[in-house]
Protein backbone atom coordinates (compact mmCIF):
# COMPACT_ATOMS: atom_id res chain seq x y z
CA UNK A 1 0.00 0.00 0.00
CA UNK A 2 3.18 2.41 0.21
CA UNK A 3 2.76 5.29 -2.27
CA UNK A 4 5.89 4.72 -4.21
CA UNK A 5 8.43 1.97 -4.09
CA UNK A 6 11.50 3.42 -6.11
CA UNK A 7 14.58 3.17 -4.67
CA UNK A 8 16.03 5.58 -6.86
CA UNK A 9 15.74 8.30 -3.99
CA UNK A 10 18.35 7.07 -1.90
CA UNK A 11 16.67 5.97 0.46
CA UNK A 12 17.96 6.97 4.32
CA UNK A 13 15.62 4.10 5.52
CA UNK A 14 13.91 1.14 3.92
CA UNK A 15 11.30 -1.54 5.58
CA UNK A 16 10.33 -4.32 3.82
CA UNK A 17 7.84 -7.18 4.44
CA UNK A 18 8.32 -6.44 8.22
CA UNK A 19 6.36 -8.67 10.43
CA UNK A 20 6.41 -8.65 14.17
CA UNK A 21 4.73 -10.93 17.15
CA UNK A 22 4.82 -10.03 20.72
CA UNK A 23 2.84 -12.33 23.42
CA UNK A 24 1.53 -14.83 20.90
CA UNK A 25 0.25 -12.10 18.86
CA UNK A 26 0.79 -10.02 15.73
CA UNK A 27 1.31 -6.69 16.11
CA UNK A 28 2.85 -5.84 13.05
CA UNK A 29 2.06 -7.35 9.36
CA UNK A 30 4.54 -7.24 6.14
CA UNK A 31 4.93 -3.71 6.96
CA UNK A 32 7.01 -1.78 4.32
CA UNK A 33 7.82 1.95 3.67
CA UNK A 34 11.12 4.08 2.84
CA UNK A 35 12.00 7.32 4.42
CA UNK A 36 14.46 9.44 1.94
CA UNK A 37 17.00 12.44 3.45
CA UNK A 38 15.01 15.35 4.63
CA UNK A 39 11.71 14.09 4.40
CA UNK A 40 10.05 14.97 7.63
CA UNK A 41 7.25 12.32 8.57
CA UNK A 42 4.62 11.50 10.95
CA UNK A 43 4.12 7.84 12.31
CA UNK A 44 0.32 8.47 13.09
CA UNK A 45 -1.62 5.71 14.88
CA UNK A 46 -4.27 5.15 17.43
CA UNK A 47 -2.63 4.34 20.95
CA UNK A 48 -1.09 0.16 20.56
CA UNK A 49 -1.46 0.74 17.13
CA UNK A 50 2.28 0.07 16.91
CA UNK A 51 3.91 3.45 16.80
CA UNK A 52 6.48 2.39 19.34
CA UNK A 53 7.37 -0.91 18.17
CA UNK A 54 8.42 -0.07 14.53
CA UNK A 55 10.59 2.56 15.99
CA UNK A 56 12.43 0.05 18.56
CA UNK A 57 12.12 -2.51 15.23
CA UNK A 58 14.38 0.51 13.60
CA UNK A 59 16.34 1.06 16.54
CA UNK A 60 17.31 -2.94 16.40
CA UNK A 61 16.19 -3.03 20.02
CA UNK A 62 13.71 -5.47 18.98
CA UNK A 63 14.15 -8.36 16.04
CA UNK A 64 11.23 -8.86 13.56
CA UNK A 65 10.28 -12.50 12.37
CA UNK A 66 10.26 -11.87 9.22
CA UNK A 67 11.18 -9.10 6.77
CA UNK A 68 14.41 -6.90 7.02
CA UNK A 69 15.04 -2.98 7.83
CA UNK A 70 17.95 -1.02 5.91
CA UNK A 71 19.17 2.00 7.00
CA UNK A 72 21.03 3.99 4.19
CA UNK A 73 21.07 0.59 2.49
CA UNK A 74 22.33 -1.20 4.91
CA UNK A 75 21.33 -4.07 7.50
CA UNK A 76 21.60 -2.32 11.31
CA UNK A 77 25.07 -3.36 13.39
CA UNK A 78 24.57 -3.37 16.96
CA UNK A 79 26.20 -0.14 17.55
CA UNK A 80 24.46 2.15 15.15
CA UNK A 81 25.58 5.68 15.21
CA UNK A 82 23.53 6.32 11.95
CA UNK A 83 20.15 6.50 13.72
CA UNK A 84 19.28 8.20 16.74
CA UNK A 85 16.15 7.88 18.90
CA UNK A 86 14.57 9.87 21.88
CA UNK A 87 12.23 7.29 23.52
CA UNK A 88 9.20 8.16 24.86
CA UNK A 89 9.30 8.52 28.39
CA UNK A 90 12.95 9.34 29.95
CA UNK A 91 12.41 10.22 33.61
CA UNK A 92 14.68 12.06 34.89
CA UNK A 93 15.51 12.43 39.19
CA UNK A 94 15.09 16.58 39.71
CA UNK A 95 17.63 15.34 42.11
CA UNK A 96 20.41 13.60 39.50
CA UNK A 97 23.79 15.30 39.19
CA UNK A 98 23.21 15.84 35.37
CA UNK A 99 23.65 18.64 33.43
CA UNK A 100 21.73 19.30 30.35
CA UNK A 101 24.91 19.45 28.95
CA UNK A 102 26.36 16.36 30.18
CA UNK A 103 23.38 14.34 28.76
CA UNK A 104 24.71 15.90 25.27
CA UNK A 105 28.09 14.90 25.57
CA UNK A 106 26.89 11.51 26.32
CA UNK A 107 24.95 11.25 22.98
CA UNK A 108 28.65 11.99 21.83
CA UNK A 109 30.37 9.06 23.24
CA UNK A 110 28.48 7.29 26.01
CA UNK A 111 28.86 4.01 25.12
CA UNK A 112 32.69 4.36 24.74
CA UNK A 113 34.69 2.87 27.66
CA UNK A 114 37.55 4.02 29.66
CA UNK A 115 38.12 7.44 31.40
CA UNK A 116 36.50 10.69 29.30
CA UNK A 117 39.88 12.95 28.43
CA UNK A 118 37.74 16.70 28.24
CA UNK A 119 38.76 18.95 24.99
CA UNK A 120 38.17 21.75 23.93
CA UNK A 121 36.77 20.70 20.67
CA UNK A 122 34.17 18.65 22.39
CA UNK A 123 32.92 21.16 24.66
CA UNK A 124 32.44 23.33 21.15
CA UNK A 125 30.50 20.58 19.52
CA UNK A 126 28.10 20.19 22.88
CA UNK A 127 27.90 24.19 22.66
CA UNK A 128 26.79 24.03 18.55
CA UNK A 129 24.31 21.83 19.52
CA UNK A 130 22.60 23.23 22.08
CA UNK A 131 22.54 26.03 20.33
CA UNK A 132 21.55 24.24 17.25
CA UNK A 133 18.34 23.29 19.41
CA UNK A 134 17.73 26.50 21.47
CA UNK A 135 19.06 25.00 24.78
CA UNK A 136 22.05 27.27 25.73
CA UNK A 137 20.37 29.18 27.90
CA UNK A 138 19.75 25.87 30.14
CA UNK A 139 22.99 24.41 29.58
CA UNK A 140 24.57 24.19 32.62
CA UNK A 141 20.90 23.26 34.59
CA UNK A 142 20.12 19.76 35.88
CA UNK A 143 18.12 18.02 33.22
CA UNK A 144 15.81 16.30 36.07
CA UNK A 145 14.76 20.09 36.95
CA UNK A 146 13.82 20.88 32.87
CA UNK A 147 10.73 21.42 32.07
CA UNK A 148 8.93 18.85 29.51
CA UNK A 149 9.70 21.14 26.39
CA UNK A 150 13.06 21.92 27.69
CA UNK A 151 13.84 18.14 28.21
CA UNK A 152 12.79 17.38 24.76
CA UNK A 153 15.20 19.74 23.05
CA UNK A 154 18.45 18.38 25.12
CA UNK A 155 17.26 14.96 24.50
CA UNK A 156 16.91 15.94 20.50
CA UNK A 157 20.68 17.21 21.02
CA UNK A 158 21.67 14.22 23.21
CA UNK A 159 20.56 12.16 20.00
CA UNK A 160 21.75 14.33 17.27
CA UNK A 161 24.86 15.34 18.09
CA UNK A 162 26.52 11.80 16.57
CA UNK A 163 25.56 13.36 13.59
CA UNK A 164 22.57 10.45 12.62
CA UNK A 165 21.17 10.20 8.80
CA UNK A 166 17.22 9.38 10.54
CA UNK A 167 16.16 10.93 13.88
CA UNK A 168 13.52 8.55 16.00
CA UNK A 169 10.87 10.33 17.99
CA UNK A 170 8.88 8.48 20.15
CA UNK A 171 5.43 10.79 20.95
CA UNK A 172 7.24 13.78 21.69
CA UNK A 173 4.21 15.73 22.18
CA UNK A 174 2.72 13.30 24.06
CA UNK A 175 3.06 15.41 27.18
CA UNK A 176 3.82 18.83 25.80
CA UNK A 177 0.80 21.57 25.67
CA UNK A 178 0.61 22.91 22.28
CA UNK A 179 3.12 26.02 22.25
CA UNK A 180 5.96 24.06 23.28
CA UNK A 181 4.76 21.21 21.37
CA UNK A 182 4.27 23.94 18.22
CA UNK A 183 7.86 24.86 18.55
CA UNK A 184 9.62 21.55 19.10
CA UNK A 185 7.59 20.90 15.77
CA UNK A 186 9.31 23.59 14.32
CA UNK A 187 12.53 23.05 15.17
CA UNK A 188 12.47 19.17 13.85
CA UNK A 189 11.37 20.57 10.59
CA UNK A 190 14.17 22.80 10.37
CA UNK A 191 16.83 20.04 11.35
CA UNK A 192 15.45 17.97 8.66
CA UNK A 193 15.45 20.41 6.39
CA UNK A 194 19.33 22.19 6.91
CA UNK A 195 20.99 19.23 8.33
CA UNK A 196 19.45 16.69 5.30
CA UNK A 197 18.52 14.05 7.90
CA UNK A 198 15.15 12.20 8.25
CA UNK A 199 12.86 12.39 11.17
CA UNK A 200 10.26 10.02 12.07
CA UNK A 201 7.99 11.29 14.02
CA UNK A 202 4.97 9.04 16.06
CA UNK A 203 1.86 10.93 17.14
CA UNK A 204 -1.54 9.33 17.93
CA UNK A 205 -2.77 12.89 16.50
CA UNK A 206 -1.62 14.01 12.91
CA UNK A 207 -3.27 17.54 13.18
CA UNK A 208 -0.52 19.58 14.38
CA UNK A 209 2.11 17.81 12.18
CA UNK A 210 0.11 18.45 9.48
CA UNK A 211 1.48 22.03 8.33
CA UNK A 212 5.42 20.81 8.46
CA UNK A 213 4.63 17.09 7.13
CA UNK A 214 6.35 15.72 4.35
CA UNK A 215 5.01 12.02 4.57
CA UNK A 216 3.07 10.06 6.13
CA UNK A 217 3.14 6.31 7.88
CA UNK A 218 -0.49 5.51 8.57
CA UNK A 219 -0.53 2.17 11.48
CA UNK A 220 -3.98 0.96 12.13
CA UNK A 221 -4.55 -3.00 12.10
CA UNK A 222 -0.88 -4.07 11.90
CA UNK A 223 -0.84 -2.37 8.81
CA UNK A 224 0.49 0.94 7.49
CA UNK A 225 0.01 3.09 4.31
CA UNK A 226 2.59 5.44 3.62
CA UNK A 227 3.10 8.05 1.15
CA UNK A 228 2.39 12.18 0.97
CA UNK A 229 -0.05 13.06 3.05
CA UNK A 230 -2.75 13.60 0.13
CA UNK A 231 -1.68 10.25 -1.09
CA UNK A 232 -2.68 8.54 2.26
CA UNK A 233 -4.87 10.60 4.37
CA UNK A 234 -7.79 9.97 2.14
CA UNK A 235 -11.47 8.27 2.86
CA UNK A 236 -10.86 4.89 0.45
CA UNK A 237 -6.89 4.80 1.52
CA UNK A 238 -7.48 4.42 5.19
CA UNK A 239 -10.86 2.37 4.80
CA UNK A 240 -8.98 -0.15 3.00
CA UNK A 241 -6.30 0.35 5.71
CA UNK A 242 -8.83 -0.08 8.86
CA UNK A 243 -10.62 -2.92 6.73
CA UNK A 244 -13.59 -1.07 7.31
CA UNK A 245 -15.49 2.14 6.07
CA UNK A 246 -14.08 5.38 7.45
CA UNK A 247 -14.51 9.15 6.39
CA UNK A 248 -11.95 11.45 6.30
CA UNK A 249 -12.70 15.06 7.12
CA UNK A 250 -11.39 18.23 7.03
CA UNK A 251 -12.38 20.73 8.71
CA UNK A 252 -10.86 24.39 9.56
CA UNK A 253 -8.23 23.00 8.26
CA UNK A 254 -7.82 20.14 10.81
CA UNK A 255 -8.18 16.28 9.32
CA UNK A 256 -10.39 14.25 11.58
CA UNK A 257 -10.89 10.56 10.70
CA UNK A 258 -14.40 9.48 11.94
CA UNK A 259 -15.60 5.76 11.69
CA UNK A 260 -17.87 5.65 8.75
CA UNK A 261 -20.77 2.92 10.57
CA UNK A 262 -21.56 5.65 13.71
CA UNK A 263 -20.43 8.79 14.67
CA UNK A 264 -17.41 8.09 17.39
CA UNK A 265 -14.39 9.96 16.54
CA UNK A 266 -10.73 8.86 16.25
CA UNK A 267 -9.90 12.17 16.70
CA UNK A 268 -11.55 14.39 18.67
CA UNK A 269 -11.20 17.90 17.12
CA UNK A 270 -9.74 20.05 20.08
CA UNK A 271 -10.72 24.14 20.15
CA UNK A 272 -8.61 26.02 17.26
CA UNK A 273 -5.40 27.18 18.58
CA UNK A 274 -5.38 30.78 19.49
CA UNK A 275 -2.55 32.84 17.47
CA UNK A 276 -2.50 30.01 14.68
CA UNK A 277 -4.93 30.70 11.72
CA UNK A 278 -5.94 27.30 9.92
CA UNK A 279 -3.17 25.91 8.55
CA UNK A 280 -3.86 23.88 5.30
CA UNK A 281 -4.15 20.55 5.50
CA UNK A 282 -2.25 20.12 2.45
CA UNK A 283 1.04 22.13 3.76
CA UNK A 284 3.83 20.58 2.63
CA UNK A 285 6.17 22.92 4.54
CA UNK A 286 4.76 25.91 3.23
CA UNK A 287 6.95 28.86 1.91
CA UNK A 288 8.98 30.86 4.65
CA UNK A 289 9.39 27.77 7.27
CA UNK A 290 10.41 30.68 10.03
CA UNK B 1 47.65 26.13 70.03
CA UNK B 2 49.18 22.95 71.28
CA UNK B 3 46.42 23.02 73.81
CA UNK B 4 43.71 22.62 70.99
CA UNK B 5 45.34 19.70 69.59
CA UNK B 6 45.92 18.05 72.29
CA UNK B 7 42.15 18.82 73.42
CA UNK B 8 41.16 17.13 69.73
CA UNK B 9 43.64 14.72 69.19
CA UNK B 10 43.99 12.76 72.90
CA UNK B 11 47.51 11.65 74.38
CA UNK B 12 48.92 9.07 71.88
CA UNK B 13 46.46 9.26 68.93
CA UNK B 14 49.34 9.49 66.30
CA UNK B 15 51.32 6.97 67.50
CA UNK B 16 48.57 4.31 67.96
CA UNK B 17 48.95 1.24 65.10
CA UNK B 18 44.98 0.58 65.50
CA UNK B 19 44.39 4.10 64.73
CA UNK B 20 46.83 4.15 62.07
CA UNK B 21 44.88 1.33 60.50
CA UNK B 22 41.37 2.83 60.92
CA UNK B 23 42.41 5.77 59.37
CA UNK B 24 43.88 4.14 56.40
CA UNK B 25 41.20 1.21 56.05
CA UNK B 26 38.06 3.86 56.86
CA UNK B 27 39.46 6.67 53.80
CA UNK B 28 39.71 4.30 51.24
CA UNK B 29 36.26 2.25 52.38
CA UNK B 30 35.17 5.83 52.20
CA UNK B 31 35.80 6.70 49.01
CA UNK B 32 34.52 3.35 46.91
CA UNK B 33 31.31 3.99 48.68
CA UNK B 34 31.28 7.35 48.03
CA UNK B 35 31.67 6.57 44.18
CA UNK B 36 29.50 3.47 44.20
CA UNK B 37 26.77 5.31 46.19
CA UNK B 38 26.31 7.66 43.61
CA UNK B 39 25.61 5.92 41.11
CA UNK B 40 23.18 3.52 43.34
CA UNK B 41 21.27 6.74 44.29
CA UNK B 42 21.09 7.63 40.81
CA UNK B 43 19.88 4.08 39.30
CA UNK B 44 17.76 4.16 42.00
CA UNK B 45 18.57 1.06 43.53
CA UNK B 46 19.53 2.21 47.16
CA UNK B 47 17.39 -1.18 48.87
CA UNK B 48 19.57 -3.39 46.79
CA UNK B 49 22.70 -1.72 48.52
CA UNK B 50 20.95 -2.33 51.62
CA UNK B 51 20.00 -6.01 51.13
CA UNK B 52 23.24 -6.50 49.42
CA UNK B 53 25.14 -5.92 52.76
CA UNK B 54 22.62 -7.11 55.16
CA UNK B 55 22.94 -10.32 53.46
CA UNK B 56 26.77 -9.86 53.76
CA UNK B 57 26.31 -10.66 57.71
CA UNK B 58 26.15 -14.72 56.74
CA UNK B 59 28.50 -14.72 54.72
CA UNK B 60 30.48 -12.67 57.47
CA UNK B 61 29.69 -14.88 60.42
CA UNK B 62 30.12 -18.06 58.57
CA UNK B 63 34.17 -16.55 58.01
CA UNK B 64 34.22 -15.75 61.25
CA UNK B 65 33.32 -19.50 62.18
CA UNK B 66 35.86 -20.82 59.67
CA UNK B 67 38.01 -19.08 60.98
CA UNK B 68 39.13 -16.60 57.93
CA UNK B 69 38.56 -12.68 57.66
CA UNK B 70 35.06 -11.53 57.87
CA UNK B 71 36.01 -9.78 54.29
CA UNK B 72 35.94 -12.58 52.54
CA UNK B 73 32.55 -14.07 53.73
CA UNK B 74 31.00 -10.30 53.08
CA UNK B 75 32.38 -10.60 49.47
CA UNK B 76 31.76 -14.18 48.62
CA UNK B 77 27.94 -13.38 49.74
CA UNK B 78 27.83 -10.23 48.42
CA UNK B 79 28.56 -12.15 44.94
CA UNK B 80 26.10 -14.90 45.51
CA UNK B 81 23.34 -12.42 46.30
CA UNK B 82 24.42 -10.11 43.15
CA UNK B 83 24.00 -12.84 40.91
CA UNK B 84 20.29 -13.64 42.35
CA UNK B 85 18.97 -9.98 42.17
CA UNK B 86 19.94 -10.04 38.72
CA UNK B 87 18.08 -13.58 38.01
CA UNK B 88 15.05 -12.16 40.26
CA UNK B 89 15.23 -8.55 38.90
CA UNK B 90 14.15 -9.99 35.07
CA UNK B 91 11.53 -11.39 36.19
CA UNK B 92 8.41 -9.46 36.80
CA UNK B 93 8.00 -7.00 39.28
CA UNK B 94 5.01 -8.02 40.84
CA UNK B 95 6.25 -10.17 43.73
CA UNK B 96 9.19 -9.15 43.34
CA UNK B 97 9.72 -7.26 47.20
CA UNK B 98 7.57 -10.11 48.90
CA UNK B 99 10.78 -12.30 47.63
CA UNK B 100 13.45 -10.32 48.41
CA UNK B 101 11.88 -9.40 51.68
CA UNK B 102 11.24 -13.01 52.18
CA UNK B 103 14.93 -14.46 51.28
CA UNK B 104 16.54 -11.26 53.37
CA UNK B 105 14.50 -12.12 56.52
CA UNK B 106 15.29 -15.90 56.33
CA UNK B 107 19.73 -15.01 55.82
CA UNK B 108 19.18 -12.92 58.41
CA UNK B 109 17.41 -15.59 60.59
CA UNK B 110 20.40 -17.62 59.72
CA UNK B 111 23.11 -15.49 60.46
CA UNK B 112 21.48 -15.10 63.78
CA UNK B 113 21.83 -18.75 63.98
CA UNK B 114 25.78 -18.26 63.25
CA UNK B 115 26.64 -15.63 65.19
CA UNK B 116 25.15 -17.54 68.12
CA UNK B 117 28.07 -20.47 67.13
CA UNK B 118 30.38 -17.75 66.86
CA UNK B 119 30.00 -16.34 70.17
CA UNK B 120 29.97 -20.10 72.20
CA UNK B 121 32.79 -20.94 69.76
CA UNK B 122 34.82 -17.15 70.93
CA UNK B 123 32.74 -16.96 74.32
CA UNK B 124 32.41 -13.58 73.85
CA UNK B 125 29.64 -11.47 72.49
CA UNK B 126 32.45 -8.74 70.56
CA UNK B 127 31.71 -10.89 67.29
CA UNK B 128 27.80 -10.23 66.76
CA UNK B 129 29.04 -6.23 67.34
CA UNK B 130 31.77 -6.57 65.31
CA UNK B 131 30.08 -7.93 62.20
CA UNK B 132 26.71 -6.32 62.11
CA UNK B 133 28.17 -2.97 63.73
CA UNK B 134 31.60 -2.99 62.27
CA UNK B 135 34.53 -1.66 64.56
CA UNK B 136 37.32 0.32 62.74
CA UNK B 137 39.75 0.10 65.91
CA UNK B 138 39.38 -3.88 65.30
CA UNK B 139 40.71 -4.23 61.58
CA UNK B 140 43.14 -6.33 62.04
CA UNK B 141 46.56 -4.89 59.87
CA UNK B 142 46.72 -8.21 57.59
CA UNK B 143 43.49 -7.28 55.90
CA UNK B 144 44.26 -3.52 54.95
CA UNK B 145 46.52 -4.92 51.66
CA UNK B 146 43.66 -6.69 50.48
CA UNK B 147 40.88 -4.14 51.27
CA UNK B 148 43.57 -1.66 49.06
CA UNK B 149 43.93 -3.94 46.53
CA UNK B 150 39.74 -4.49 46.22
CA UNK B 151 39.04 -0.82 46.19
CA UNK B 152 41.76 -0.18 43.43
CA UNK B 153 39.86 -2.71 41.60
CA UNK B 154 36.44 -1.75 42.14
CA UNK B 155 37.61 2.03 41.49
CA UNK B 156 39.38 1.10 37.91
CA UNK B 157 36.29 -1.20 36.67
CA UNK B 158 34.00 2.07 38.07
CA UNK B 159 36.44 4.66 35.83
CA UNK B 160 36.35 2.00 33.07
CA UNK B 161 32.53 1.55 32.46
CA UNK B 162 31.87 5.34 34.01
CA UNK B 163 29.92 6.73 30.54
CA UNK B 164 27.92 3.47 29.88
CA UNK B 165 26.82 3.28 33.62
CA UNK B 166 26.00 6.87 33.58
CA UNK B 167 23.93 6.73 30.69
CA UNK B 168 21.78 3.43 31.55
CA UNK B 169 21.54 4.93 35.08
CA UNK B 170 19.70 8.17 33.51
CA UNK B 171 17.76 5.99 30.94
CA UNK B 172 18.31 2.10 29.93
CA UNK B 173 16.42 3.11 26.83
CA UNK B 174 18.33 5.87 25.98
CA UNK B 175 21.48 3.43 26.50
CA UNK B 176 20.10 0.76 24.54
CA UNK B 177 19.66 2.81 21.95
CA UNK B 178 23.41 3.83 21.43
CA UNK B 179 23.74 -0.26 21.64
CA UNK B 180 25.17 -0.24 25.30
CA UNK B 181 24.17 -3.78 26.92
CA UNK B 182 22.19 -2.65 29.42
CA UNK B 183 21.55 -5.89 30.93
CA UNK B 184 25.99 -7.33 31.54
CA UNK B 185 26.24 -3.79 32.99
CA UNK B 186 23.36 -4.02 35.52
CA UNK B 187 25.07 -7.26 36.61
CA UNK B 188 29.16 -5.48 36.76
CA UNK B 189 27.11 -2.81 38.87
CA UNK B 190 25.35 -5.31 41.27
CA UNK B 191 28.64 -6.81 41.75
CA UNK B 192 30.56 -3.63 41.94
CA UNK B 193 28.12 -2.37 44.53
CA UNK B 194 29.05 -5.66 46.62
CA UNK B 195 32.55 -5.44 46.66
CA UNK B 196 31.52 -1.92 47.98
CA UNK B 197 29.38 -3.20 50.48
CA UNK B 198 31.98 -5.89 51.73
CA UNK B 199 34.46 -3.14 52.12
CA UNK B 200 32.24 -0.92 54.07
CA UNK B 201 30.74 -3.84 56.27
CA UNK B 202 34.15 -4.51 57.48
CA UNK B 203 34.60 -0.90 58.61
CA UNK B 204 31.19 0.12 60.01
CA UNK B 205 29.34 -3.21 59.85
CA UNK B 206 27.02 -5.02 58.07
CA UNK B 207 23.88 -2.73 59.07
CA UNK B 208 25.35 0.24 58.55
CA UNK B 209 27.21 -0.03 55.34
CA UNK B 210 23.99 1.20 53.72
CA UNK B 211 24.86 5.00 55.91
CA UNK B 212 28.14 5.45 53.98
CA UNK B 213 26.90 3.84 50.87
CA UNK B 214 23.50 6.34 50.20
CA UNK B 215 24.70 9.34 53.06
CA UNK B 216 27.66 10.89 51.39
CA UNK B 217 26.24 10.44 47.75
CA UNK B 218 23.00 12.04 49.19
CA UNK B 219 24.72 14.62 50.02
CA UNK B 220 26.98 15.38 47.14
CA UNK B 221 23.97 15.41 44.95
CA UNK B 222 22.99 18.54 47.00
CA UNK B 223 26.46 19.95 46.67
CA UNK B 224 26.76 19.45 43.03
CA UNK B 225 25.44 19.17 39.02
CA UNK B 226 28.34 17.21 37.87
CA UNK B 227 28.50 13.63 37.77
CA UNK B 228 32.24 12.91 38.52
CA UNK B 229 32.61 15.83 40.64
CA UNK B 230 29.36 14.06 42.63
CA UNK B 231 31.53 10.97 43.09
CA UNK B 232 34.59 12.87 44.20
CA UNK B 233 32.78 14.83 46.67
CA UNK B 234 31.03 11.66 47.89
CA UNK B 235 33.92 10.09 48.31
CA UNK B 236 35.60 13.32 50.24
CA UNK B 237 32.71 13.30 52.45
CA UNK B 238 32.85 9.86 53.15
CA UNK B 239 36.71 10.37 54.22
CA UNK B 240 35.87 13.06 56.18
CA UNK B 241 33.12 11.65 57.94
CA UNK B 242 34.83 8.53 58.73
CA UNK B 243 38.19 10.12 59.68
CA UNK B 244 35.99 12.68 62.31
CA UNK B 245 34.33 9.71 63.64
CA UNK B 246 37.68 7.84 64.48
CA UNK B 247 38.84 10.92 66.46
CA UNK B 248 35.51 10.93 68.15
CA UNK B 249 35.79 7.72 69.17
CA UNK B 250 39.44 8.00 70.55
CA UNK B 251 38.27 10.83 72.67
CA UNK B 252 35.39 8.95 73.75
CA UNK B 253 37.56 6.63 75.61
CA UNK B 254 37.78 9.57 78.25
CA UNK B 255 34.35 9.60 78.54
CA UNK B 256 30.99 8.34 80.81
CA UNK B 257 29.95 5.72 81.45
CA UNK B 258 32.45 3.01 81.29
CA UNK B 259 35.66 4.47 80.14
CA UNK B 260 36.00 2.11 77.17
CA UNK B 261 35.07 4.01 74.09
CA UNK B 262 32.21 4.90 72.77
CA UNK B 263 31.77 2.69 69.61
CA UNK B 264 33.07 4.83 65.96
CA UNK B 265 30.64 3.24 63.77
CA UNK B 266 28.34 5.18 65.78
CA UNK B 267 30.29 8.29 65.68
CA UNK B 268 30.87 8.01 61.87
CA UNK B 269 27.06 7.72 60.98
CA UNK B 270 26.36 10.30 62.86
CA UNK B 271 28.98 12.88 61.12
CA UNK B 272 27.28 11.61 57.80
CA UNK B 273 23.92 12.36 59.06
CA UNK B 274 24.67 16.13 60.17
CA UNK B 275 26.71 16.81 57.09
CA UNK B 276 23.59 15.55 55.09
CA UNK B 277 21.41 17.83 57.05
CA UNK B 278 23.48 20.80 57.18
CA UNK B 279 23.76 20.63 53.54
CA UNK B 280 20.42 19.57 52.60
CA UNK B 281 19.21 23.08 54.86
CA UNK B 282 22.14 25.13 52.95
CA UNK B 283 20.59 24.41 49.46
CA UNK B 284 17.04 24.82 50.85
CA UNK B 285 18.13 28.56 52.06
CA UNK B 286 20.08 29.06 48.75
CA UNK B 287 16.81 27.83 46.78
CA UNK B 288 14.58 30.34 48.69
CA UNK B 289 16.97 33.19 48.47
CA UNK B 290 16.81 33.12 44.55
CA UNK B 291 13.09 32.29 44.57
CA UNK B 292 13.06 35.59 46.47
CA UNK B 293 15.65 37.31 44.62
CA UNK B 294 13.59 36.38 41.51
CA UNK B 295 10.11 37.46 42.71
CA UNK B 296 11.83 40.62 44.31
CA UNK B 297 11.80 43.73 42.23
CA UNK B 298 10.88 42.82 38.66
CA UNK B 299 7.32 41.68 40.14
CA UNK B 300 6.20 44.86 39.99
CA UNK B 301 6.00 45.15 36.84
CA UNK B 302 3.92 42.49 36.18
CA UNK B 303 0.34 42.72 35.66
CA UNK B 304 -0.32 40.92 38.78
CA UNK B 305 1.39 43.47 41.14
CA UNK B 306 -0.16 46.05 39.09
CA UNK B 307 -3.95 44.82 39.29
CA UNK B 308 -3.23 44.42 43.35
CA UNK B 309 -1.75 47.93 43.66
CA UNK B 310 -4.97 49.15 41.61
N1 LIG C 1 6.60 -6.78 25.11
C1 LIG C 1 5.35 -6.92 24.66
N2 LIG C 1 4.68 -8.08 24.82
C2 LIG C 1 3.43 -8.23 24.36
N3 LIG C 1 2.73 -7.28 23.72
C3 LIG C 1 3.33 -6.10 23.52
C4 LIG C 1 4.67 -5.86 23.98
N4 LIG C 1 4.99 -4.60 23.65
C5 LIG C 1 3.93 -4.08 23.01
N5 LIG C 1 2.94 -4.99 22.93
C6 LIG C 1 1.63 -4.79 22.27
O1 LIG C 1 1.90 -4.37 20.96
C7 LIG C 1 0.92 -3.43 20.54
C8 LIG C 1 1.61 -2.23 19.96
O2 LIG C 1 2.28 -1.56 20.98
P1 LIG C 1 3.05 -0.21 20.74
O3 LIG C 1 3.97 -0.39 19.60
O4 LIG C 1 3.65 0.21 22.03
O5 LIG C 1 1.86 0.77 20.33
P2 LIG C 1 1.85 2.36 20.21
O6 LIG C 1 3.24 2.84 20.42
O7 LIG C 1 1.33 2.63 18.83
O8 LIG C 1 0.89 2.86 21.23
C9 LIG C 1 0.07 -3.12 21.76
O9 LIG C 1 -1.15 -3.78 21.62
C10 LIG C 1 0.85 -3.68 22.91
O10 LIG C 1 -0.01 -4.16 23.90
MG1 LIG D 1 3.97 4.09 21.94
Amino acid sequence: MSGDETTLRGDVLALEGVSVWLGGRQILDEVSFTLAPGDFAGLIGSNGAGKTTILRIIMGLQEPAEGKVLVDGRRLGRRNRSVGYVPQKVLIDPDAPLRARDLVALGLDGERVGPRIPSRRRRQLVDEMLEAVDAARFADARVGNLSGGEQQRVLIAHALISRPRLLLMDEPLANLDIRSGQEIVDLLARIACEQHIAVLLSAHDMNPLLPVMDRVVYVAGGRVAAGTTNEVVRTEVLSKLYGHPVNVLRVDGRVLVVSGSDVSLEAVPRQPQPGRPAAEATGRRGGGDV
Amino acid sequence: MGGVVNAVFAPGFFHSDPVRTALIAGAIVALVSGAVGVITVLRGQSFAGHALSALGTLGGSAAFLVGVSPLWGFLTSGVVVAGAMEAVGTQRRRGRDVATGLVLSTALGLSALLLYFDTIANSTTGVTITILFGSLFAISGITVPAMILLSLVCLAVLALLYRPLLLSSVSAELAAARGIPVRALGLAFLLLMALSAALSSVAVGTILSTALLIGPAATALRLTRRPAMAMAVAGAIGVISTWAGIVLAYDSYHWAPAGKGWPVSFFVVAVIFTLYLVADLGTRLQAARARDRRTGSPAAAQPLATVRSS
